[in-house]
């Protein structure tokens, strides 16, 4: 099933609604606790990467048999190192951002611990693409 | 899965069928059914805030009754260091419970006592796992039951010692049986409590041979009792024991001030205390030593079975614990005394703590997407206007309801407006038609 959540950028308000929509979800599938919590980060960085840093965008996961895919695609200014944006405390959060305590330089590194497979692409001036896998544990368990 | 007992319960005729208590559930626990509050066991988590918001004073907490003390050879009075807290800031704590024993109570112990073994034994657990943090603190049984139900992946940072209550049971039991020289199971321990969580977890913790305490007597039952009493107990009044700081665990911040963790979080009120965990759950905080969270704002002398206001009582409790003395070394000295170090096993939190799938919508996981499908179908239908007219706290959780049979779209009085338009045009568009013998267009 498929599940899709339009954000706005800088509307910390409702920031983090998506993720705990989808965790939500996933805790009244019966997705195991471990599992749930690691899509509702990487989720929940996608979602706070959009609010931002990008105008506005959409999150969403597909749950599937073996696995959940998290996507999120934003139309925002788009990051020109991937690499270095990866790298844990790189930030291009202005000021008065992290004087919200946001913007810590953690958001797509947090993604890249928590998900199995991470995926960004970007075009500087148009938006930025994140796909994520988290594999289903093997064995359905309670 | 055998009904889980609790504490929390409504009183069928004073409900009006407001839907107060329903949104204000911090696990979507009440839902509303012919004009009747139900709350849903598996859910409940006894934290109390339905009893707190209830204008009409319909949900009420299951505690023991002093008769119970007859049941047992010798009584033993655990109270609760939010129970000093009910008299006012100058009240002698050894007459306080001078008036418990009058009352008919064989012996008293201290519960801030058992918060200063609970202190030590949290210290050592926290030394023993270095690895994940923070650790949270488990002495709240509604915070337990809360994390039980909704946060399942914070289990592991539970500090599984058992609570103060739990250790000052086991202690007084111990004690006292060797004194009398007579089994354990013949003296009843009765937790003075100001919390329904903990009449709860005493009578779960029966059901499972946990015999800790016996039972959990509440603050409002005895506080008249003691009002009465305090003015004609005379001395020697039994030795208050705990330290200033296991005094201080009455109220929020106590465990943090006592046990002296620099990078610790402190929270109260249940729906702050969820806001923090769902911060944990996304991993963040994770520079944190120790969180203390409590379901009650300000911690136990903010608990539905107390009497006084929160914040009275907790300027009471503060003006007590800077009125007491604490030697140094004291929890060194009491964790030698009675032999802690070799004894962490036996007060650990039993039975383990387990996951309650409270919120699952099917035993089978593909069936559950199904059910997950329909309930994002059917929300969007609904107005989203959340006013919990039809019984449950919100749209979405109406949406489910519907999905589990549990409730009809109709249910939603916007829907049943709808519906009615659509009858009420079919009706009229029904009225229009004449019958062929009145109608002057007929052709024949």
């Amino acid at each position: 099933m498929r599940l899709e959540y339009h954000v706005t950028g800088r509307d910390f308000q409702a920031a983090g609604e998506a993720a705990a929509k989808i965790k939500r979800t996933l805790r009244q599938i019966g997705i195991d606790a471990e599992t749930a919590r690691r899509v509702g980060i990487v989720a929940y960085e996608a979602e706070m990467n959009i609010v931002i840093h990008a105008y506005c965008g959409i999150v969403g996961i597909d749950i599937l048999p073996q696995r959940v895919n998290i996507y999120a695609d934003d139309e925002g200014p788009g990051i020109s190192d991937i690499a270095l944006a990866m790298q844990v405390g790189y930030s291009t959060a202005p000021e008065d951002i992290r004087e919200m305590g946001f913007g810590a330089g953690l958001g797509l590194p947090n993604m890249k611990r928590y998900s199995d497979e991470l995926e960004v692409t970007s075009q500087v001036g148009s938006g930025t693409s994140i796909r994520a896998v988290i594999n289903l544990p093997a064995k359905e368990e309670g | 899965m055998d009904q889980v007992f609790h504490s929390v319960l409504l009183i069928e005729e004073k409900c009006r069928g407001c839907t107060r208590c329903i949104k204000n559930c911090p696990t979507e626990a009440i839902r509303v059914r012919a004009g009747k509050a139900r709350i849903n066991a598996e859910r409940c988590t006894d934290c109390g805030e339905c009893i707190r918001i209830c204008d009409n004073h319909a949900k009420t907490a299951i505690t023991d009754s002093l008769s119970r003390l007859n049941e047992f050879d010798c009584a033993i009075a655990l109270p609760a260091p939010a129970l000093y807290s009910q008299f006012g800031r100058e009240v002698n704590r050894g007459k306080v419970l001078g008036a418990l024993i009058a009352m008919g109570f064989d012996d008293v112990f201290e519960v801030a006592y058992g918060a200063d073994i609970a202190t030590f034994l949290t210290l050592e657990y926290l030394k023993k796992t270095s690895g994940t943090r923070p650790m949270i603190s488990a002495a709240c049984p509604a915070v337990v039951r809360l994390i039980q139900v909704r946060f399942p992946a914070l289990i592991d940072l539970l500090i599984p010692v058992d609570s103060p209550m739990a250790c000052a049971g086991k202690l007084a039991k111990e004690i006292k049986s060797k004194e009398l020289k007579i089994p354990k199971e013949r003296i009843g321990a009765f937790f003075i409590t100001p919390c329904p969580a903990k009449v709860t977890w005493v009578r779960e913790a029966n059901k499972h041979g946990i015999l800790s305490v016996d039972g959990a007597i509440s603050i409002s039952e005895v506080y008249g009792e003691i009002v009465k009493r305090l003015p004609e107990v005379s001395p020697p009044y039994p030795e208050p024991k705990a330290s200033p700081m296991g005094m201080g665990w009455g109220r929020s911040g106590g465990e943090r001030a006592a046990a002296k963790i620099a990078k610790s979080l402190v929270v109260d009120g249940i729906h702050n205390v969820i806001e923090v965990l769902e911060q944990l759950e996304m991993g963040k905080l994770e520079d944190i030593e120790f969180v203390e969270a409590q379901a009650c704002i300000g911690g136990c002398v903010g608990g539905a079975l107390s009497v006084l206001n929160p914040f009275i009582a907790r300027m009471n409790l503060e003006a007590l614990v800077e009125k007491s003395k604490m030697r140094p070394g004291m929890h060194e000295e009491l964790a030698k005394s009675l032999n802690l170090k070799e004894r962490l096993g036996e007060f650990t939190i039993k039975p383990d703590i387990a996951a309650v799938p409270a919120f699952r919508l099917d035993q089978d996981v593909s069936r559950a997407i199904t059910k997950a499908e329909m309930i994002e179908k059917v929300v969007s239908e609904l107005p989203g206007l959340d006013c919990g007219s039809c019984g449950s706290p919100h749209c979405r959780a109406l949406a489910e309801d519907i999905v589990q049979g549990l409730a009809v779209d109709t249910d939603c009085v916007f829907k049943l407006r709808e519906e009615i338009e659509i009858l009420a045009e079919q009706l009229l568009e029904m009225a229009k038609k004449s019958p062929p013998a009145l109608k002057e267009d007929s052709a024949f």
